[in-house]
């Protein structure tokens, strides 16, 4: 048998590199990348869903929504939404790492249980979160009422307030399995004998945590957070489900509002510029938190966190 | 100060006794050195100590204080230097050694003052604003012993400290953790494989095997009377010979034993001297500078395939051709008798 003498494909890595990222990046291009430069040039246009006409709108639309008080309060809900549900998350997913990494009865059922949540889709579980927030029926109320802590009625989805905090709730409860699993490998990342350097230098629990552990899973706690910020900033689904924008357009959330401006109004250009109206914050966010975890990661080379 | 107090001491992890009876009595002030190879229980005795372990029955006093039971790692009034170091990677090495003087909540004044002195006579001063990545495999250990040496703890407690440095820092450090141990006269257990450095720095050494104690004793004592063969050989490099002399002058199922230093040709010994002489067939010589190690086997001998090593200082430059049979003696007194089936050593 004779071995070619001539180079072959798998020889030549500069080319073999681009063949086998072309399948992938044709990919993300036509499936990610197109539709989003769309979606900015629409922002910037008058085009409407049902028409074929196409008009430079300018900033138009921008000025549109920015005077518009529903979405002033939309652009609020996001935030709000975003920041608090990633704050109890960050909190759960910590304490319940610290659960999940002692060794107990039923360890691999729990943690099985715990990433139930990850795998169900949005709208199936935003259907039984409707059911528990219901005006009639809601477990939470009942529950309270047994235990003797309610006294009044709890209207979840009808009170905006009360409702707001229910969609923190359930974004919280969708992120928070996939943060603890993040949390867990960060933990199990710190070796074992600084944890007990720590224990030997006469920290307690609760300095070891702040001072040892948490500063060690920083890098990992910001991966985690900014997955949670991108996933919740831009979830539809699980507003449109609890409470449709509603009660009187109080609870919407950017893409929720983009998504009835747009589409069900009909106002492409519009839902265009709201949806694409917090990109520039993402990003900014996005880019902070990759500092942050690279910094720690090499130690900071002049900062202390 | 204080001495420890170590009584009947047993941690078993499932069927496996790690730890199976000691009894140890370590003198204030003493530097004691645990000596072992991996899993014989010398790292699980020395967590027990500190606490990160719990004993599964015995006692552990440590001064006064009985510290087996509940007492946590942080009142025992202990300090640890890890194997890895265990430096807080997020933290400069300032920050590093004041973190032990932060949890007992020393005022900072007081911090900034303990951290330069210990820093001082470690001599990493100019290091305290860098981190520990940025600082070589000595440098991180000298941070470690500062971090411990700031509690003013009443015991060290040292897990292989040196076991990462490289061959050359090693006796340098070893010279400086003996120097600095006698300077703070600080009660010291310190745990290694390494039967070099548990000569050279130990006041007593701890032989350890399978969870027990072999032999407790002074360097001189572990070495030139080891209490059974696992001693005689796990001490000494190369290792103490054993053979079955078939000598009609001893009883029955006697191993005779002597070290390789002691087994020299026997022109080299003086008239007076009282030898015991073998007929030693040479199969292999090894140069290394300062010795030239003998290989071969003792003919007549009960084993004659037994490798039996020479240890032949610089000083005699006699020839030793390889494949030929030599007359090579031992001093009587140089001579240990260890029973062939309890490996125990014999009197006389």
């Amino acid at each position: 048998m004779t071995v070619p003498f001539r180079r072959t494909l798998a020889d030549r890595e500069d080319v073999l590199g681009g063949a086998m990222l072309a399948p992938a990046l044709a990919y993300v291009i036509l499936l990610v990348g197109v539709p989003f430069a769309f979606a900015i040039v629409l922002g910037f246009s008058n085009a409407t869903a049902g028409s074929l006409s196409f008009g430079w709108a300018g900033l138009a639309n921008y000025q549109t929504i920015l005077g518009d008080p529903i979405f002033l309060r939309a652009l609020r809900n996001s935030v709000i939404v975003t920041v608090g549900s990633q704050v109890l998350v960050v909190i759960l997913a910590t304490a319940a790492a610290q659960v999940f990494r002692t060794a107990f009865l039923g360890r691999r059922v729990a943690r099985f249980v715990l990433l139930l949540p990850w795998a169900v889709p949005v709208s199936l579980a935003a259907i039984a979160w409707t059911w528990i927030f219901d005006s009639t029926f809601s477990v939470i109320n009942w529950t309270l009422k047994a235990a003797g802590l309610l006294h009044g009625w709890l209207y979840w989805l009808g009170d905006p307030a009360l409702a707001l905090l229910a969609i923190i709730i359930v974004q919280a409860w969708r992120i928070f399995p996939f943060a603890t699993v993040i949390v867990l490998a960060g933990l199990s990342s710190i070796p074992q004998e600084i944890v007990e350097a720590a224990i030997v230098d006469g920290a307690g629990f609760w300095r070891r945590l702040f001072r040892v552990e948490l500063p060690l899973l920083l890098p990992v706690v910001a991966v985690a957070v900014l997955f949670g910020v991108v996933y919740t900033a831009t979830d539809l689904g699980v507003v449109y489900i609890l409470t449709g924008g509603g009660p009187a357009n109080t609870t919407h959330v950017l893409p929720t509002l983009a998504f009835q401006r747009g589409i069900l109004g009909a106002d492409l250009g519009q839902g265009a510029a709201i949806a694409v109206f917090l990109l520039p914050f993402l990003i900014v966010v996005a880019i902070g938190m990759l500092r942050l975890a690279h910094r720690t990661e090499v130690g900071g080379a002049g900062g202390a966190l | 100060m204080a001495g420890i107090e170590i009584r009947s001491l047993r941690k078993h992890f499932g069927d496996l006794h790690a730890v199976d009876g000691v009894d140890l009595s370590i003198r204030d002030g003493e530097f004691l050195v645990l000596l072992g190879s991996s899993g014989s229980g010398k790292t699980t005795l020395l967590r027990m100590i500190a606490g990160l372990e719990r004993p599964t029955s015995g006692e552990i006093h440590i001064g006064d204080q009985r510290v087996d039971g509940d007492v946590p790692p942080r009142a025992r009034g202990i300090a640890m230097v890890f194997q890895s170091y265990a430096l807080y990677p997020h933290r400069t090495v300032f920050q590093n050694i004041a973190f032990p003087l932060e949890a007992s909540r020393t005022p900072r004044k007081q911090i900034e003052e303990k951290v330069r002195w210990a820093a001082e006579l470690f001599s990493i001063t100019r290091y305290l604003d860098r981190y520990p990545r940025q600082l070589s495999g000595g440098e991180r250990q000298r941070v470690a012993l500062c971090r411990a040496l700031v509690r003013d703890p009443k015991v060290f407690l040292l897990d292989e400290p040196l076991a990462n440095l490289d061959a050359k820092l090693r006796n340098t450090a070893r010279d400086d953790l003996k120097r600095f141990q006698r300077q703070i006269q600080t009660t010291t257990v310190y745990v290694t494989h390494d039967q070099v450095e548990a000569m050279g720095l130990g006041d007593r050494i701890v032989v350890m095997e399978h969870g027990k104690v072999r032999q407790i004793g002074t360097p001189q004592e572990v070495y030139e009377d080891p209490v059974d063969t696992f001693v005689a050989t796990f001490v000494g490099q190369p290792p103490m010979n054993l053979l079955d002399a078939g000598d009609p002058s001893l009883p029955p199922r006697t191993l005779t034993g002597f070290r390789p230093e002691h087994f020299l040709p026997k022109s080299v010994f003086g008239a007076g001297e009282d030898l015991r002489t073998f007929r030693f067939a040479v199969r292999r010589v090894e140069y290394l500078g300062s010795d030239r190690y003998v290989y071969g086997s003792i003919a007549g001998s009960g084993a004659p395939d037994a490798t039996i090593i020479a240890k032949l200082p610089a000083t005699i430059t006699l020839g030793i051709p390889e494949g030929e049979t030599h007359e090579f003696a031992v001093p009587r007194r140089a001579l240990r008798y260890f029973d062939t089936e309890t490996g125990l050593r014999r009197k006389g």
